[in-house]
């Protein structure tokens, strides 16, 4: 029997270094923090007692990047049994990857490249995330990356992948709302078909951060405040997938904690705005 | 084309720099490669950037980024963690810089230090460790985060001096060869230069960590009574830096 992810409702920020300082001694107002989970994968020092003690203020969420669950190789039993540790010990309310691979016959790319969305694909992840989630004792979630590339001879489109993936693995997905809008503009699909595709009940957190402009490509880059268009589609995504918990994600050019708060807010907002008019 | 096919043809079009790996998804995934191809090349650098800040500033801007693609040319990474990535990087610049071993030591110096600085904890010494002692069976217990080195240059006043923003020295070969000594004591990375004696003592406790060999050991070098008190010297020295962390026996 399938694992089911834990449901939470709120709002939350990507914990940073430069803000170490602000959340171990202030009470920053917020639900909740989500971490890379490899920053903190590590035997010991300042990092764990940094995580211990801010766990003792916050709930955390442990987002990876290392996971490489499309790997048509498999799993590194070593990163699982090391994430197994620091989830035993933080007790987080998700624990979190993406569906991208970055490892291949011992060659590490450190970086979320695409999956083809292809039934032998679906079938290799499937079988990744259910050894995933037996290693971890838990139920995983999910997230859509954002992509650069796409490949001859998918035989469904991404939505359809993240739904048949957690229909038959029991994992939760993670939203990322920019990485939808990125991958639409990059690939032309319509951001709003993957929405409605992928089954909100299956979502349990969701991700905002900003991109960059390339030439004739979006990129995601983590280093800018979220844009209008990914606002709008997020109020979009909360009138469909009801209350879950969403997070801002900045990774590089990180601004003042108040900056981010100020995002973090905006979420909130637009977030009640779409619960009232999905009451009304 | 099956997914262990696509996979192994995207490490190739990550890795090469002609575009004979790329073909092989079609014009129209060109700029989406190049955006990984940069992603990967780019996080790479700046890994090795943020692991050898000193080193960067040792070499220069320009020859640091010669060292560091070189590298990535040469050392793919292969562990889970980018962590990891530059532990060769001193290799590289063995083989770039072969007459200069004041920079293959000060590589080793930074490396040395991040790595103390996560490794594992140390329980805390308890105040009456040294009570009721057999000092014949005792065994010391070293910090998990020591990392020794034998010392030729100066390259921890390099170090220390980039570190710190002041003159920086050039670059010299010791008068006499000696050890540099890498830990962590509470969440901060030390670095020490000693002399050999010193450093054979320490070394050597990670072979037989028995307080009766360092005591022998000290005394072939300096004699039966100043061996011994050298010992002890340098038992409570290293109880106090953090370098042991416990007595048994």
């Amino acid at each position: 029997m399938h694992m089911t992810p834990p449901t939470f409702s709120g709002f939350g920020l990507g914990l940073r270094k430069e803000h170490y300082r602000d959340f171990l001694d202030t009470d920053v107002p917020i639900d909740f923090v989500e971490v890379i989970s490899e920053n903190f994968m590590v035997d010991g020092g300042q990092p764990r007692d940094i995580l211990r003690r801010v766990r003792e203020r916050y709930p955390v969420a442990l987002h990876g990047v290392s996971m490489s669950i499309g790997s048509s190789d498999g799993l590194d039993v070593d990163y699982l049994r090391r994430l197994r540790s620091i989830a035993d010990d933080v007790e987080p309310l998700f624990v979190s990857d993406h569906l991208s691979w970055s490892r291949i016959a011992g060659f590490n790319s450190h970086d979320l490249l695409p999956v083809p969305y292809t039934s032998e694909a679906l079938d290799m992840v499937c079988r990744n995330i259910d050894m995933a989630q037996n290693m971890l004792g838990r139920a995983m979630l999910f997230e859509n990356p954002s992509s650069y590339i796409a490949f001859d001879g998918a035989s469904m489109c991404e939505w359809e992948f993240l739904a048949d993936m957690s229909r038959r693995t029991g994992c939760g997905l993670l939203l990322d709302v920019n990485n939808v809008y990125v991958s639409a503009c990059n690939h032309g699909f319509d951001p709003h078909a993957f929405l409605r595709g992928i089954p909100a009940d299956r979502v349990r957190q969701v991700h905002l951060a900003g991109h960059s402009v390339g030439p004739g490509i979006l990129i995601d880059t983590h280093d800018q405040p979220v844009c209008d268009d990914v606002w709008s589609l997020y109020g979009t995504a909360m009138s469909l997938l009801g209350p879950v918990a969403t997070m801002i994600e900045r990774d590089d050019d990180i601004p003042p904690l108040a900056e981010l708060m100020a995002e973090v807010d905006m979420a909130r907002d637009i977030a009640t705005l779409s619960a009232r008019r999905e009451v009304a | 084309m099956n997914l262990a096919e696509l996979q192994h043809g995207f490490r190739s079009s990550l890795m090469d720099t002609d575009d004979a790996a790329t073909g092989i998804f079609g014009a129209s995934a060109a700029t989406g490669l190049a955006v990984y191809r940069n992603n990967y090349r780019a996080q790479l650098v700046a890994c090795l950037e943020v692991s050898y800040p000193q080193v960067r500033r040792w070499l220069g801007d320009e020859a640091f980024r010669e060292a560091a693609i070189s590298h990535i040319v040469s050392h793919p990474p292969h562990a889970w963690t980018l962590d990891h990535y530059g532990r060769d990087f001193s290799d590289t610049l063995i083989a770039m810089y072969p007459r200069n071993p004041d920079l293959q030591e000060l590589a080793w110096i930074e490396w040395s230090l991040s790595e103390a600085f996560v490794a594992a904890d140390a329980p805390k010494l308890v105040d009456d460790a040294l009570w009721n002692v057999d000092w014949d069976v005792a065994r010391l217990r070293l910090t998990p985060s020591l990392r020794l080195r034998p010392a030729t240059t100066n390259a921890d006043d390099l170090w220390l001096a980039l570190d710190g923003d002041t003159d920086v020295p050039q670059g010299s070969m010791l008068d006499a060869p000696g050890g540099f000594v890498v830990w962590r004591k509470g969440f901060s990375s030390q670095l020490k230069r000693v002399d050999a004696t010193d450093f054979d003592a320490l070394a050597g406790l990670r072979d037989d960590p028995s307080f009766a060999a360092l005591c022998e050991k000290l005394v072939e070098r300096r004699g039966e009574e100043d061996g011994v008190r050298r010992a002890g010297e340098l038992l409570a020295e290293w109880l106090a830096a953090g370098i042991v962390t416990g007595i048994d026996g």
